[in-house]
Order: structure tokens, then sequence, then C-alpha cells
């Protein structure tokens, strides 16, 4: 550095003496070797102090950063923005209403009293001596950012805002609002206050999707999210929750479920699970009552098994349609004793079993065919894995650890393997729609995009018998006579599940369930309902599968049938005997 | 616009003065008096006087205080030495005064009136005290016949004792380290270094345990700051909130007039004026003042480093300490980096007596900072003056 004190040696310096010679004398040489350093040394001293002062505001300044990050964190997180949720038809199930939530930054208020008191005209709770307290200490702290009301209204607002309060603010949020409240509530899930997904589809897009990211990065697009686009519709959800909702209460029914597969390509076009709740008010969904059972919860799901068993032994070979079993005194194996459910009283055919739902019958085809074609199959159709949807709400199966005959025999029958509902609609439809086993989706996706991932579990063939099962149940004498809708030729199991009390079977608690495929003859869609606990009818009646959750599914299908395209076709004999 | 022909008092005065300074001291009173604007109608309304009362007072002092400034810096560096020893029996007489006639303000006796004018004699001993000083110790290099260190050491004591009795401890600590920077630069051996040294630890001790306030602060300094707003008008309330205005400011401020800091704090337009601007105007700006009076004290302590004649050299330091001290201390307590002490941030702060003394005293340093000629550079020569 240059120093801008220093003179030029002019024609008075020390070194020329002739013209003043007395300048040399003057100088105290000896002092300023001394004291010079020691300027150096008070510039130094100095440089020390005010750079500590300089130090001491960038480190202040760095943590104001982080005061300054906690309101920017806050706004960015309620203010996140989601894409609307739409049906396949592009009606909205979810979508995003901008409210204000009051916040104070308390080091910027001068007195917190004074603050309450002002608020207190416009929030009229703050008057309450415990509502109070909480904000008063919530305001006394020195942070830089906290909730003072989350959601207030717009006339709220613009009264608080005219108090002029130092230190109150508004931050814009998206409040997530559902226009159809419960209908499809365990499929599109529910947010957060700070608008986070936290169950179904909106968590899925929170954890699985990158649309949110643009959130963090602040590059939303100024039209908004593009809409997603699920594979539910919301004609058939509402037709399904209004018919579950209304065989529950009149089967007396503890809950209901109710399921429509696309049998073609695995979407789900309807899931319902009562009771449910309304997303918009989140304290209901945390009820464990409203839990999805669909998913969520693994059931012994009974004689509708026996579909499943009739494919993988007759896919095996070993069994075949003409085959004939002994049903009669039931089996025993080991010290466990299969009783008949409806006896018979005498040999069986493969057909006989499936119609009159012979568990005597049914245990004897899985042990003809063998407990490890049993085991693979299961295995196949992912009963021993949980579902791969994009619901973040799934459950393991529980099955027996090890292999023997008596749970061979118990499992070709529904009993002692516990799947969701999602399970058994899905591999339903794998059964009856050629043997394709499609991995469930709540987005929609293309018959090719379905293939693409598609397994063949069972050979055509088999699936051909087992859409004849389906065709002779759901005829006289069949169990499923009440699920037919004339023109749309209903197949299906029933299943009448004993449920376990207390550790053992008891007689009086049913899980009641029926699997039905329509058209029958080339099968489209698959419907489940399950029952849990209904009551019989009228007193004395019984509370079979075939009585109450068989009607619901035909009651569905009726209504939906029609929505989906599907068309009647109505064979001369039939209509004959209608019309007679 | 001035011939460097011209030989007029201006022409000289305009050629010699060093512009970077007096720009300096110019922008510091500017930033003063727009800071004024924002930190003192909050300080106004609150003890319900006029809006612009203090404005108008500060603007009231600006005038006659660059008159000083520039005034001073006229001086040749033999004028600048007996207007100081004028003022320093002046200020002394006045010390004397106010033990007896002063006002009482908060439990000192610091102010008296002269002709309806409040006036902080402290402030006009405070400059002039030193010159003096620097003028004794470089006197001793000179001629030693004259005992000038003992000379000093003996003035010191009498100014602070008057200091003590008032008792302003603040400005005793300020004029005992610029006393010391001077001795320090003069040649003081480095044994003394260390028994004074002692005697200043010895010092603060006392100075902690002999008076209250000086005993209270130092331990609040050291405690625990207590959350939520119970010590209202306390020091340490002020320190705590200052330096949360910083961190509301941020790195930029939170913009001209937006600051809520002004509205609690008692001084906020003087002591504290450094916590308005920081809120206001941000870290960036306040570190861009901090620079500011670093590049004043550097260079008039870079321009003492290279002058030869002991009574320049001296008091330049000592002037440049006195300002740099004081400014730091400022700082230092709005950052809470030292215990509250009632300092004024230099020609920032409001009050009237501290402005024109440091007008009177930065004047002074500009006179003797002038570049000037061989032949007359030398103001006292050995032989005889």
């Amino acid at each position: 550095m240059r120093n801008p004190f220093r003179r030029k040696p002019g024609p008075m310096t020390a070194s020329d003496t002739s013209d003043v010679p007395e300048q040399t004398d003057h100088r105290p040489p000896r002092r300023k070797m001394l004291s010079g350093p020691r300027v150096i040394m008070t510039i130094t001293a100095f440089a020390a102090i005010y750079g500590l002062i300089a130090a001491k505001l960038v480190m202040i300044g760095m943590a104001s950063d982080d005061h300054a990050a906690a309101l920017e964190v806050a706004t960015r997180q309620v203010s996140a923005s989601r894409p609307n949720i739409v049906d396949r038809n592009g009606e909205v199930l979810a979508t995003d209403i901008r409210t204000s939530s009051l916040f104070a930054e308390p080091r910027h208020i001068l007195d917190v009293d004074d603050a309450i008191d002002a608020l207190s005209t416009v929030l009229p709770e703050m008057k309450q001596a415990s509502f109070r307290s909480v904000i008063r200490s919530r305001l006394s702290t020195k942070a830089g950012f906290v909730w003072v009301k989350r959601e207030i209204s717009a006339t709220e607002r613009e009264k608080i805002h005219r108090l002029g309060l130092p230190g109150i603010g508004f931050i814009d949020e998206n409040k997530r609002f559902y226009p159809n409240g419960p209908l499809a509530s365990h499929v599109v899930g529910l947010v957060n206050v700070d608008n986070q997904g936290i169950a179904g589809m909106e968590k899925y897009l929170d954890d699985k999707t990158d649309l949110l990211k643009v959130n963090k990065d602040g590059k939303l697009p100024p039209e908004g999210l593009p809409p997603v686009k699920i594979s539910i519709d919301m004609r058939v959800q509402h037709v399904v929750r209004d018919e579950v909702e209304e065989a529950v209460k009149k089967y007396h029914a503890v809950a209901g479920m109710g399921i429509v597969l696309d049998a073609r390509t695995g979407e789900v076009l309807a899931m319902v699970s009562m009771p449910d709740f309304d997303p918009n008010d989140p304290k209901e969904a945390l009820d464990k009552e409203h839990m999805n059972r669909d998913t969520a919860g693994v059931y012994e799901m009974g004689s509708v098994f026996k579909t499943f068993n009739s494919a993988l032994t007759l896919d095996t070979g070993k069994v075949t349609l003409n085959d004939v079993y002994e049903t009669r005194g039931g089996l025993t194996i080991g010290h466990q004793h299969i009783s008949e459910f409806h006896g018979k009283g005498r040999p069986l055919t493969v057909p006989e079993i499936f119609l009159y739902s012979s568990n005597t019958g049914s245990a004897r085809m899985a042990l003809r065919a063998g407990a490890q074609a049993q085991h693979d199959f299961f295995d196949k159709v992912g009963f021993f894995r949980k579902l791969d949807t994009e619901l973040p709400e799934e459950a393991m199966p529980r099955f027996p650890k090890r292999m023997s005959d008596i749970s061979t025999a118990t499992m070709a029958f529904g009993h002692g393997i516990s799947v969701t509902p999602m399970h058994t609609a899905i591999v339903g439809a794998a059964m009856i729609n050629g043997g394709v086993l499609f991995n469930p989706t709540f987005l929609p996706r293309t018959r090719e995009q379905a293939m693409a991932s598609a397994v063949q579990v069972i050979k055509p063939e088999t699936s051909a018998d087992v859409r004849y099962l389906f065709k002779i149940n759901a005829a006289p004498p069949g169990s499923g006579t009440r699920a037919q809708v004339d023109g749309y030729r209903v197949g299906g199991k029933t299943g009448t599940a004993e449920k376990v009390d207390h550790g053992r079977y008891d007689h009086d608690k049913r899980r009641n369930s029926f699997l039905a495929a329509f058209p029958i003859d080339d099968p489209q869609y698959v419907v489940l309902t399950v029952l849990d606990e209904p009551k019989p009818e009228k007193e004395g009646a019984s509370a079979v599968a075939g009585l109450n959750a068989a009607p619901t599914a035909g009651n569905i299908i009726r209504r939906i049938a029609p929505m989906l395209g599907v068309m009647p076709k109505f064979d001369p004999a039939q209509v004959t005997a209608s019309s007679n | 616009m001035v011939d460097r022909m011209d030989r007029s008092p201006f022409a000289q005065w305009w050629w010699t003065i060093d512009r970077y300074l007096l720009a300096s001291f110019v922008t510091l009173i500017v930033i003063g008096l727009v800071l004024s604007f924002a930190a003192s109608p909050a300080v106004a309304e609150r003890i319900n006087a006029d809006t612009f009362f203090f404005i108008k007072r500060h603007a009231l002092f600006v005038i006659p205080s660059i008159a000083i400034l520039v005034g001073c810096s006229f001086f040749s560096p033999r004028y600048v030495r007996r207007i100081a020893l004028v003022a320093l029996a002046l200020g002394i007489v006045m010390l004397l005064l106010t033990l007896f006639i002063g006002q009482e303000v908060k439990g000192a006796r610091r102010w008296i009136t002269v002709a309806g004018i409040s006036i902080q004699p402290s402030e006009i001993v405070k400059p002039a005290f030193i010159i003096i000083a620097s003028w004794l110790f470089a006197e001793q290099h000179r001629r030693s016949e004259l005992p000038g260190y003992l000379l000093a050491t003996l003035l010191l004591a009498v100014v602070i004792g008057l200091l003590l009795a008032q008792p302003d401890v603040g400005q005793t600590l300020l004029t005992v380290l610029s006393w010391l920077a001077v001795f320090y630069v003069a040649g003081i051996r480095m044994l003394w270094i260390a028994g004074i040294g002692g005697i200043g630890v010895c010092g603060v001790y006392f100075a902690y345990i002999t008076f209250p306030h000086v005993h209270a602060r130092v331990d609040r300094f050291f405690a625990k700051p207590v959350a939520g707003p119970a010590k209202f008008a306390s020091d340490n309330f002020q320190v705590q909130t200052a330096l949360e205005s910083f961190t509301n400011g941020g790195w930029f401020g939170r913009g001209a007039g937006e600051g809520t800091v002004k509205h609690i704090l008692p001084d906020a337009h003087t002591d504290f004026v450094l916590a308005v601007l920081g809120e206001e105007f941000g870290i960036l700006a306040v570190i861009a003042l901090v620079s500011l009076f670093a590049f004043i004290v550097g260079r008039a302590l870079w321009f003492a480093f290279s002058e030869d004649d002991p009574f320049i050299r001296l008091s330049v330091v000592g002037l440049a300490t006195e300002f740099g001290v004081q400014a730091a201390i400022n700082m230092a307590v709005n950052l809470h980096l030292m215990p509250a002490k009632g300092m004024t941030l230099p020609f920032i702060s409001y009050g009237g007596s501290s402005m024109m003394s440091l007008a009177f005293g930065m004047g002074c340093l500009l006179a003797l900072t002038r570049r000037r000629p061989q032949a007359t550079r030398i103001v006292a020569p050995i032989n005889g003056d």
C-alpha cells in the first residue's frame, strides 16, 4: 500500500544539510525507531477490535438467515401446491382452495398482552383464559416464527390486518378440499394441516412422484400442476358405496367392503370400505374403525377360496371336472375334523363341490393336487406377500409358517390363511380372465400396459372351467343365485367364514363375501362384496353370504353394468321364462 | 476551483487538508442526520415531545459542529496546542463546578447549565486533555529538563479524579485508554507497560467493587439473557433488544422506517442508534459504517506513523485512539461484546456536547494531518520556540 502521507524528498531533507543544517539535529532518530513499530502495533490493535466487531456482525447475519429460513420453510410448507386428483372421467375428487393463516414473529411484537387484546377483538376464543395463556407463552418467546391460528376467514383476515399490529402477519395457505366428501376417501386419502399427504393417493403423490418437488424448487407452473387422473370411476364408486352402505344398514353389519376391478387391466374402478370418513375432517380418519379394510385389513375369506382351490387343482391336471370325491362323514386329519356346511350325504363331482360349497370335497381336491402345488400357486398369485398398489395402506397376509396336510386342507376352503379383499379380487380376476394376473392399480392404464407386467398364473382352459363353475353357481340352485342380474350374465362364488373370536371360531359371527364376475361368458369386470358380521334380515332366517353379500353384489352390477357399457344379452328361453 | 498558486489561507487549507478524512467526517455527520429521522421520532413520541423535536435539535447541532470541524482544521499545530490549553483549563473549571451546581441525572452530576445551554464539561476536557498530554510527552523528548511524563501523569490523575467524582466511568475509561496509547507510542518502557497494565486491572476491579451500577452492568453482561419482556428499561434489556434488532434486520434490513426496535429502546437515538441502523438498513450497512470508522482511525494512525514531529505524532495517535475507542465501545455494547457503557457513536448519535466535542477534536486532527512544507513542519524546535 502506498503511504498517502509520505513526502517526496524535497530540498530540505536530512540529506541536504547545506541550507538548514540544524534540521537533522532536531530529529529524534532513536525515538522514531522505537515508536514507529508501536504506532503499527496500535493500528494492529484497532484492526483486531474492528475485525472482531465485523465478525460478530457476520455471525448475527448468518443467524438471521436461520430465522428468515424458519419463515420461509413455513411459507413453503403451507403453500405447498398440490395437483387436483380427478377420476378416470376427469371429475374432481380433490382440489386446493386458498386460505389465510395467522402467524406471529414474536421478536417484532412490541407488547404481547396488547397484541393479544387486540387480536381477541377479532378472534373471540382468545378471551378464554386457557387459550390466552397458551398464545401468550407462545408469543413470549424470541422465536422468529410461530403460528397463531391456522386457516382464518377472509373477514377475520381483513379485520386483523386493520389492527396494524407489528409482528403479526398472514401466509396464504393452500387448503385441500374434497368436494365429494367421503365418497372415495380410502383411495384419495387426505393431507395434514400443512397440505402434506398422509394417506391414500395423496401420500403416494408426496412419496412416490416428483410432482410436489416443484414446491421445493419454487418452479410451480403458473397454470398450476397438471391434474392427476386415477383409475376410480366416480359413478361406479358412488353406486358401490351406496349399496354397501345400504347393506351394512340392512343387515346390521359392523363393516362392509366393495371392490370393482376391470378384469382386463387390473384397474380399480371402485373401492369402498364402510365405515369410511370425510377427508375434509381429518379427525375422522384417525378413528381405527375408519381404516381401509380393502387393502390394509387381512381376513379369512372362507369359501370364496374354493374358486382358487378349484383353479389350482384343475390346473395341475390331477383333478378334472368329472372327478368325484367323497364328502360323507367329513374328513379327519390328525386331531382335526372337517365337517360339511351344506352336507349332501353323497359323493360329489367337482362342479357339485363348488356349487354346494363342500369343505370336505375341496379339502380332498387339494390333497389330491398336493400341498406343494397349493403352496406354489398361492405364492405365484401373491397370497404370501403385500400388495404392490400405489396406496401406502397395505397389510401383509397371514398364512401358516409350515405346510401340513391340515393347513392344505383348510386353506382349500379359505381358512387358516388371511389375505386382503383386494388380494381376493385381483386373483379372482385372474381366475376368470384367461389366467392373467395383474398388479392392481389405482392409476389408469391401457390393456397393453397391463399385459406388459402381467403374469400367466393358470392355463386359459382352466380359467374357462372356473368361468363355467362361476356361471352354474349364480343360477339355481347355486348359492350366488341372488346376485344374478337379468341380461348381464353374472357368475360368482359366495363365502361364509366364521370369525375367530378369542382364539376360537364363533358360529354366530360371520364374515360373508361374494366374488362375482360379469358378463361371465366374456368377463370384463370383477365385483367383490364383503359384509362383516351381518345379521339375518328377518328373525329366524339365515345370514349366509348368499342372502346378503350376493344380493348386494347383484344390486351393484345391476346399476353399474349399463354405465360401464356392458351390453345386456338375453337368451330367448330366459326372456320367455321371465315374461311368463 | 482553487488555484495552486493562490496563497490565501483558504487555498492553502484546500491544498493541504486531508480530504479523505474530511469527507469521512462529513459523511458520518450526514449519516447521523439521516438516522436521526429514523430513530428519534419514536423516542420523541414516547416522551410526549414534538415528533421532530430531536431531529430539529440534531440539525441545530450539525451546523455549529461542521463549523467547528472546519474552523479548527485551519489552525496551525501551535495554535491547536494553545486552544487546547484554554479548553482544558475551562473544562477543568467546569468539571469542578458540576460537582457543586451540576444537575443530577440518573445518579450522576455530568451537566451544568451555562446561559441556558446544558453542557457536559467532560466532553470539552476529553480532546483538550489528550492534546495537552501529547504535548507534555513530546516536550520531554526535546527538553529533558521539563518533566513531561510526570506532568502528563499528574494531569491524568486530576482529570480522572474529576470524572470519577461525577461519576462517569465510561469517559474515564476512554480518557485513560487514549492517554495510555499516547504514552505507549511516546516510548514507555515495557516494564512500565506491565506495571500500568496491573494498575489498569486493579482500576477496573476497583470500579467494579466501588460503583454499584458498574457492578450490576458487568454482572448482567455475564448473566444468561432473560427471556421475555421482564426487565424493561434495564440496560440489559436494551442490549438484548439491540442484538435482536440486528437479527431482525438481516443482511439487507427491513427497509427505512420499518424498524420496531426504536419504539422500545429508550436510547434508540443516542447509544443504540447502531441497532436502528442494523434493523432498518441491514448488517451490510452496519459493516460499511464499521469500515468507515476503521478507515478514519487507520488513516490517521498511518499518518502518525510517517510523521516525525513528536507532538503531531503523539496528539494524532491520542485523538485517533479516542475517536476509535469511543466508536468501538459503542458498537461493542450494541453487539453485546462488552458490558453496557454509556458511550455515543461519534458524529452519529444524538447529543450536542458530544458532537461539538468530537468536531473540536477531529478538527484538530485535520489541522495536524495537513500537509506541511518541511520548513514549517517542526512547530516546536528544540532551540527555542
